[in-house]
């Protein structure tokens, strides 16, 4: 990239933004394209053709979660497919109360919706989290009222990794009989799922976040759970998801969830392994830097610091000349004035939240990459800090 | 996102540092809104002879008070008075537009600088210095995204 005029490595660090097609996928789909083109409900031979590889696409999706192939609907992506749950239990279930919980630290397809719902007239609660961006299950107990009908809460925490107690939350939300859904984008394919043993009746997936194509993702809802559909037209996914199925992605989605199945144990082994060498290098070599999530209960794929006294972007800017991609939860990056909700809701100061930094490993990462982020990155924050007016070397 | 020559300030940042015995100090914006700078002026003779810069903040933060610093260098103090948080963000060939507001004070930081050596000198002024302007700029124009969905 002609803007990297420094860099001596390309390290793609940002895999919980987007993450590659996997050649393997990128071949699966292909002949879906042009070939074998036909619209699933079609009663001809192009029409089985299609509705068959959606419904291999489906077996392999509802395999990765431990799923029932007929549990998992298709959608556009996550956000589709959060806005499907949530909306679709609230209509759904309108009559039997008005009342939903959520947590402060949602990704803003949940928040947001559930801050639309709230405008519609639902009492909405949104619980808090610790220092590490934990969500304490008894918080989300407390929280439920006689007229609750849905809890929310994310299984994997984008920003920081945090991976929440939702077999916990689950087991509580049934003990009520409130139905409970997880958003699991950034944890599915990287821990262990089994919708049944967590006590989840939704789970939200997203394909490009497991070298899936962009565009497609899907929602496992449970036996037996009513949503209220929110596109409406022919009789696509059950009634549930009107809209002629986009077939090449469908079948990327589903080769991807079972490459990631296949490779899951390993992958997070390996992953687990480079993420704990990243930390410790990063603690190790550069002062005034502290760990944002929890130290264990973490995914395999997520570091996420704080640099006391710089901001993010500028970190990011001189990290991408040096060939580095990663990201930052600051008000430059978040399209806000605010820095990360997420780290404000644990608890860092403004400053200190402005300051983050995240590196999402993923599968093309190596310890030379990481040797490589160690070598150029506190040269970059030494730098910064000498301009920076705040801090120990600012001298002021 | 940047142009070049905004991308060429930020990695090569002109004027970095502090003068020694200041004859003006101006701090403007703070580390919770994410972007602080502080600038440094010699004065001799009624002119910049000399200027340097901190900043925490983003890119556009960083190269705004770099671009500001070569500006106002040499300029009388009258001069410096008129450059604008506006012509800095020209000087530099513009700045995306959510940058306009939020990290765009180095012209500001100068002006508090100016305003401190007059007060030091005991000069009477009325320049006026709103270090949180730009904050509240931006919230209200967040509040009018928001009320147009």
């Amino acid at each position: 990239m002609s803007s990297q005029p420094n860099a001596r490595r390309q390290v793609y660090l940002d895999h919980s933004a987007t993450t590659p097609v996997r050649p393997e996928v990128l071949a699966a789909m292909l002949p879906y394209f042009a070939g074998k083109f036909g619209n699933a409900s079609s009663v001809h031979s192009w029409g089985y053709e299609a509705r068959e590889a959606i419904n291999d696409a489906r077996e392999k999706v509802a395999s990765l979660i431990e799923a029932a192939p007929n549990e998992i609907l298709f959608t556009s992506g996550g956000t589709e497919s959060d806005n499907l749950a949530i909306r679709g239990v609230a209509r759904a279930r309108k009559s039997k109360g008005n009342h939903l919980i959520t947590s402060q630290i949602e990704h803003h397809a949940v928040l947001h919706t559930f801050e639309a719902l709230q405008k519609e007239g639902f009492d909405v609660t949104f619980v808090p989290c610790d220092k590490y961006g934990l969500i304490d299950p008894d918080g989300v107990r407390k929280a439920i009222r006689k007229d609750t009908i849905l809890i929310s809460v994310m299984h994997g925490q984008n920003e920081v990794g945090t991976i929440e107690p939702v077999k916990e939350i689950g087991a509580i939300a049934r003990e009520h009989g409130v139905l409970f859904h997880t958003d699991a984008v950034q944890s599915v394919g990287k821990v262990p799922i089994n919708v049944n043993d967590m006590n989840i009746d939704l789970l939200t997936l997203s394909s490009h976040k497991i070298y899936g194509p962009k565009g497609v993702g899907a929602l496992y809802v449970k036996r037996g759970v009513r949503l209220t559909p929110q596109l409406t037209g022919g009789a696509h996914e059950r009634r549930m998801r009107a809209g002629t199925e986009n077939v090449p992605g469908i079948v990327g989605f589903g080769e991807a969830c079972r490459l990631a199945k296949a490779e899951l144990p390993e992958e997070s082994r390996r992953l687990t392994k480079l993420r704990d060498k990243l930390i410790e290098g990063i603690l190790r070599q550069i002062p005034d830097v502290i760990l944002n999530g929890h130290p264990v209960l973490r995914l395999p794929h997520n570091v996420n610091v704080s640099i006391k006294y710089l901001e993010g972007e500028s970190i990011l800017l001189n990290l991408d000349r040096m060939g580095v991609a990663a990201s930052s939860g600051s008000a430059c990056t978040s399209g806000s004035l605010e820095p990360s909700h997420v780290l404000l809701a644990m608890g860092l100061t403004h400053e200190t939240a402005h300051g983050s930094l995240r590196f999402a490993l993923g599968m093309s990462n190596t310890e030379e990459d990481i040797d490589y982020v160690l070598e150029v990155l506190p040269p970059i924050v030494e730098k910064l800090r000498a301009m920076s007016p705040i801090g120990p070397g600012s001298g002021l | 996102m940047y142009n070049d020559k905004v991308m060429d300030h930020f990695f090569n940042p002109r004027n970095v540092g502090e003068v020694e015995n200041p004859d003006g100090v101006g701090q403007v914006g703070n580390p919770i809104c994410g972007d602080m700078m502080r600038i440094t002026l010699k004065i001799k003779d009624n002119r910049i002879e000399d200027i340097k810069f901190r900043t925490f903040g983003c890119g556009a933060a960083i190269a705004t008070s770099s671009m500001v610093t070569e500006l106002v260098k040499g300029l009388t103090l009258e001069e410096a008075l008129e450059v604008s948080n506006k012509h800095v963000a020209e000087a530099l060939g513009g700045l995306p537009p959510q940058k306009l507001h939020c990290s765009n004070l180095a012209a500001d930081a100068v002006r508090a600088a100016i305003k401190d050596y007059y007060e030091k000198q005991g000069i009477g002024t009325d320049i006026e210095i709103d270090e949180d302007h730009h904050h509240d700029r931006g919230h209200e124009e967040e509040e009018n995204i928001a009320h147009n969905e």
